[in-house]
């Protein structure tokens, strides 16, 4: 419990709602480190889905898999266009 | 259109597609099916109190953990594939795909970011029960953000609850309750996830029967195998029926795809089912051994009732009440020709003929008689629309026999660990443990069922592979194909390796 002063100088003591949630916060923030601290096998297994994270949005997405229509047009318009024309020649 | 294009570009694109599922698929249903046998273990420790449940519950979450690890987001390359390879299916789908793969990014991603990590970080933090419903949620988030990929899937192999644009290209949705409870959807969700179970359940059998033949961790192994055995036994005859349910969907939608999968060339009353026998893509099976009218009796529950074949799709069957396709090609040409004609007169500025044509994407008859057939357009011979015949027909026996006998495997497992004599038939756990690989293989080719057998479409009757792929070089997808097959190999080597140093390991004390 916390005092709570008003504006007509009424002062109650009342839960404070700010440190309840930064309390929350913490405990989940905490719950988290714990576990990752506590982990055996689970620490090879994060490198294992770091790297493979990596490769997939970095190396593949950015280099192998641009988005055909997002890179070669610069509207939906024109996108639309595209694929009209595509599927009537 | 169909002639201008690279047919090696297709191919690789296609053989580009089925490496990156087939391997994801490899992760996902040991996510699917070992998530809810988690579950039943640990209630069995809330309920009982016994801490040798909790040591199984966590030796087996540790395995589940090793597997989710290595298979989260092998899907999201799926996605990839969709703008860089499938640019024209993309945007033909249009916001059909977005939604339900947009409620899978969501699900899977409050899954993995709380529940997951309340089930792994929680056991002595969290209260029992908590605990137990963080592993529950895990279980149903799971398989619920599974619902949402097939949803997609069905739909390509069943349009429904959608409207195309002619403005836009794409195909806008109208009903997303027709989208996510098509038949083919309600069939194909409740089919896969189950075949999740049963390959979850000879899993765990497999590694029990291990610990069984190297004399260790007796009351683990029994344990362990007792609820495997229960829960694979009741999934496995659900996956029999929901097979069963399947494939009289198949039937109805897909015609095509059902005569490949009987190598039925020629319909017939009082069909036979080929228990045995050697299909040819243009010929009738030879060395058939068959059920007499069964399959008609499991088709429409008639023995006398009439399977369509291949050759009635091909050359009509007026009786049957069979389109021939020679007319479905000339409606879908006549369909492509209307779009084409609304693109020029929008070009032109011909208002009246824009108006005009412009309403008959309107008109529901001619949507139900010309666009419905707007993919056949894109082909020119009829021939085009038969699948790989014995491929689809072998390996849908491959899945039925494979599901046939884990339904035995798990009446024997059953019945040898009531009868308490796990240990005395040391051939039996050899099967067990040998059995691992064989509902992967099944799922693989119920795989190859689904997607082989309703080729030549991307989208049934809407849009052919050939017309969904990018103009890219194939050549840049032949290179990405080969990437693909070493980064996905070295993360199943990694996984088999990470498992099998676990398993070696055992279950550790509490």
């Amino acid at each position: 419990m916390f005092p709570v002063c008003y504006f007509n100088n009424v002062c109650t003591f009342e839960r404070n709602k700010f440190f309840m949630n930064s309390h929350i916060l913490y405990r989940v923030f905490k719950f988290y480190v714990d576990g990752f601290r506590s982990m055996t096998v689970g620490k090879t297994l994060w490198m294992i889905i770091g790297i493979k994270l990596f490769i997939m949005f970095v190396v593949l997405k950015l280099f192998f898999f641009p988005d055909f229509l997002k890179s070669n047009f610069d509207n939906d318009s024109e996108r639309s266009e595209y694929v009209i024309e595509q599927l009537t020649k | 259109m169909i002639e201008n294009i690279d047919l090696s570009l297709v191919d690789w694109s296609r053989a580009q597609f089925a490496l990156t599922a087939a391997y994801h698929w490899i992760f996902v249903p040991l996510t699917l099916g070992l998530s809810f046998m988690l579950a039943f273990m640990e209630t069995i420790y809330v309920k009982t109190g016994n801490p040798e449940w909790k040591r199984i519950t966590k030796f087996w979450m540790t395995l589940f953990g090793i597997n989710f690890a290595i298979g989260v987001a092998t899907g999201i390359i799926l996605e990839f594939e969709f703008g860089a390879n499938w640019s024209n299916y993309s945007w033909f789908v249009g916001d059909i795909f977005g939604a339900p793969l947009a409620i899978e990014g969501i699900f899977a991603f409050f899954m993995e970011s709380t529940f997951i990590a309340m089930m792994f970080f929680g056991w002595n933090k969290l209260s029992r029960k908590t605990h137990l419903i963080s592993t529950w949620l895990v279980a149903f988030g799971a398989n619920l953000s599974a619902l949402w990929i097939l949803v997609a899937n069905a739909w390509m192999q069943y349009p429904a609850g959608m409207h195309f644009n002619p403005d836009t290209a794409r195909n806008e949705m109208t009903n997303f309750w027709d989208v996510l409870f098509s038949p083919m959807a309600i069939h194909k969700f409740l089919h896969t996830i189950t075949s999740g179970f049963v390959l979850a359940a000879i899993f765990v059998i497999g590694v029990s029967a291990w610990f069984l033949l190297k004399k260790r961790e007796q009351v683990f192994s029994r344990r362990s195998m007792s609820v495997a055995a229960v829960f694979g036994l009741l999934t496995s005859i659900f996956l029999v029926v929901t097979g069963d349910f399947s494939s009289r969907t198949i039937a109805r939608y897909q015609p095509m795809k059902f005569a490949a999968t009987e190598a039925l060339h020629t319909g017939t009353s009082n069909a036979g089912w080929t228990v045995f026998g050697i299909p040819s893509q243009t010929e009738e099976t030879s060395m058939k051994i068959e059920i007499p009218g069964l399959l008609s009796f499991m088709t429409y529950y008639d023995r006398d009732a009439y399977v369509t074949g291949i050759n009635d799709i091909l050359e009509g069957n007026a009786a049957q009440g069979v389109m021939s396709a020679a007319e479905k090609i000339k409606r879908g040409k006549e369909a492509r020709q209307v779009l084409k004609d609304y693109k020029d007169a929008k070009k032109n500025n011909d208002e009246p003929a824009e108006k005009r044509l412009r309403a008959k994407f309107d008109d529901p008859v001619f949507q139900e008689e010309y666009f419905k057939y707007f993919g056949y357009g894109f082909l020119n011979n009829p021939q085009s629309l038969v699948p790989n015949v014995p491929l689809t027909f072998w390996s849908f026996r491959v899945m039925v026999g494979l599901g046939f006998y884990f339904v035995v495997l798990f009446v024997v497992v059953l019945w040898l660990v009531f009868k308490d004599r796990l240990g005395k038939r040391r051939w039996l756990l050899w099967l067990m443990l040998l059995s691992i690989p064989l509902p992967y293989l099944a799922g693989q080719a119920g795989w190859v069922v689904a997607e082989v057998g309703r080729q030549p479409w991307a989208i049934q009757d809407y849009l052919p592979t050939a017309a969904a792929v990018s103009q890219i070089d194939a050549g840049a997808v032949q290179i990405t194909f080969w990437l693909f097959a070493a980064i996905f190999t070295t993360l199943l080597i990694a996984e088999i390796s990470i498992m099998l140093r676990q398993i070696k390991q055992g279950p550790k004390e509490i």
